[in-house]
């Protein structure tokens, strides 16, 4: 076959155009534009406080909350927290989606498994998760344990659900096609079936980010002796609009992080895909 | 039908003549035995037999809906679950080219070729396999990044790199326009030559299965109508009167009564 080797030249050969036709997608990425909502958010925030149109005991001005988050760090205060905070978090979510990952491959390639763990799964899901703090306090005291383990629960269901959910939905065609190479099952595993769930266990993992962060604030502002939410919890006994702010900031602070990077490896594990996304 | 190829020409060197390629206590490649198949009671195939020797090239046709497929998923295995019964003898290595390219969308073309292929050198035998196949340059591409063509070039490399002694191809070339699908022919051809698969081809064009095969099996009725061999001296062109007798043949046996002297191009 004499086919031209397309594509070897270089990428700066070409300039970049716009072709002609109606473009229905949203188009190219541009840098930072994500960053847009946070800003827009940030703007009247600071407008309001200057103006006075925000009172300061609803809600404190951004420059005392810079102030009181420079204290706070300043004493060791916020990073012991946080520390305590983060390790809960991390905890959770690692143990939460090595389950979860767990129980949708075991129910999703083998018929017995789903018979198994689908219908329970799915019993947690119906139960909110914070339902069960009160048995979960019940079993294992209100220690590290208890905690740790609310927030696991909370990351199985979107990482099963999900992961399940693009396991199954594998092409068949690709099952067959490793069925006529003669692939062995962790062949399989490795290059069809990991790869072929990916997208859907990398959208459960965006929803167990914010599922982690959400059962910690509730787990933090049940009998904690430290941590943001016990902090915050503490802060509004007290009054201290300031300090409540700082949590809050810190918590959305470090969910945007987190979403960003669970965004990041996705774009990056899914290059083979072509979709709006890109 | 003979457009310009770009100086390819579907001719091939005489080939041996398939009964003195199977030496003496050498058992066929393929051997099916009242091979008969149903979905939801009814009878699909109904006890086809089909031989098919070491290195010889048979294509199947028959009208859509006719059990090519089902044929074909049969003898590869595939058809897990489908009622029917039969015996089949099927070499160890068999592969199988399907009319999608079936590459997966998350692996790069090369890692699709050397899919699961044992050995040591499987990347460098798949590169080898790439470039007898055009596609040397493309091996870090994805999938979607490949014309159609190329795509199923690399789906062909896939098979053949396996050194199946029995390749299964379901219209392979389907979904490709005259021009890639004559120069896809000639590669077929070039590559059935180099590594002597046995092959079961299907395909809906007549004119595909003479220039093609050693053998031409006809499905109809659950079983096999008719089973004429090829057997055209010189280059098989499709204007010759032996190819155009062959052709009007084959064409009765699939139930076109005012056969057309050319078969219309796609
Ligand atoms: N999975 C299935 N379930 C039910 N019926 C099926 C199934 N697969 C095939 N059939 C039926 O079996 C018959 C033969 O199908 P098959 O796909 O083998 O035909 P074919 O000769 O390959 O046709 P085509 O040339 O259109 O591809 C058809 O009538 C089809 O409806
Ligand atoms: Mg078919």
């Amino acid at each position: 076959m004499s086919a031209p080797a397309a594509g070897t030249a270089g990428p700066d050969v070409l300039p970049p155009r716009s072709a002609r036709g109606r473009r229905l997608g949203p188009g190219p990425r541009v840098p930072g534009l994500l960053a847009l909502g946070p800003l827009l958010l940030l703007a009247v925030w600071f407008l309001g406080s200057a103006t006075g149109f925000i009172d300061e005991r609803t809600l404190s001005a951004p420059w005392t909350v810079v102030a009181t988050a420079g204290d706070l760090v300043a004493d060791g205060t916020l990073p012991d927290h946080l520390a305590a905070s983060a390790q809960r978090a991390l905890l959770g979510l690692v143990s939460g989606i090595a389950v979860g990952l767990a129980l949708a491959l075991v129910s999703g390639l083998s018929r017995l498994g789903e018979g198994v763990v689908d219908g329970p799964m799915h019993v947690n899901r119906a139960v909110p998760n914070l339902a069960l703090l009160p048995l979960l306090i019940l079993w294992f005291g209100i220690g590290e344990e208890m905690k740790v383990i609310t927030i696991a629960l909370a990351v199985v269901v979107p990482i099963y659900v999900h992961t399940h959910n693009g396991l199954r939905a594998i092409d068949r065609r690709y099952v067959e096609l490793a069925e006529t190479l003669g692939t062995s099952r962790t062949a399989f595993l490795a290059r069809v079936v990991l790869p072929g769930a990916l997208p859907g266990f990398l959208l459960g993992l965006r929803f167990a980010v914010t599922a982690a962060w959400l059962s910690l604030v509730v787990v933090e502002q049940v009998n904690a002796t430290s941590g943001l939410g016990y902090m915050m919890t503490l802060a509004g006994t007290y009054g201290q609009t300031d300090v409540i702010v700082v949590g809050l900031v810190v918590y959305a602070v470090l969910g945007l992080l987190m979403d960003g990077l669970v965004r990041l490896v996705q774009r990056r594990a899914l290059a083979w895909r072509r979709t709006l996304e890109d | 039908m003979a457009p310009d190829t770009g100086g390819l020409t579907l001719d091939t060197a005489p080939k041996p003549s398939p009964a003195a390629d199977a030496s003496p206590g050498d058992g066929p490649a393929v051997r099916v035995r009242g091979l008969t198949r149903g979905f939801g009671g009814r009878v699909v195939l109904d006890g086809i037999d089909l031989d098919i020797r070491r290195g010889e090239f048979v294509a199947l046709l028959g009208r859509s809906g006719s059990g090519k497929s089902t044929l074909l998923r049969a003898v590869a295995g595939l058809d897990h679950g489908v009622a029917g019964r039969g015996s089949m003898d099927t070499p160890e290595h068999v592969s199988m080219v399907f009319q999608d390219s079936r590459l997966l969308p998350w692996q790069r073309v090369l890692a699709n070729v050397v899919l699961s292929l044992p050995g040591p050198n499987a990347r460098e035998r798949g590169r080898a396999a790439l470039a007898e196949a055009g596609l040397e340059g493309r091996e870090r591409a994805w999938p979607h990044e490949l014309s159609g063509g190329e795509q199923q070039r690399a789906a062909l490399a896939r098979s053949l790199v396996r050194e199946p002694e029995l390749l299964l191809a379901d219209e392979p070339f389907g979904a490709l326009d005259a021009l890639t699908r004559m120069r896809m022919q000639a590669l077929l051809l070039r590559l059935v030559e180099a590594h002597r698969p046995a092959v079961l081809l299907v395909t809906h064009s007549v004119d595909e299965a003479i220039t093609l095969a050693d053998r031409v099996v006809v499905l109809a009725d659950g079983t096999v109508g008719a089973d004429v061999p090829v057997d055209l001296s010189g280059p098989r062109e499709s204007a010759s009167p032996a190819f155009a007798d062959l052709r009007r043949r084959l064409l009765s046996e699939l139930g076109v009564t005012d056969a057309p002297d050319e078969e219309a191009p796609a």
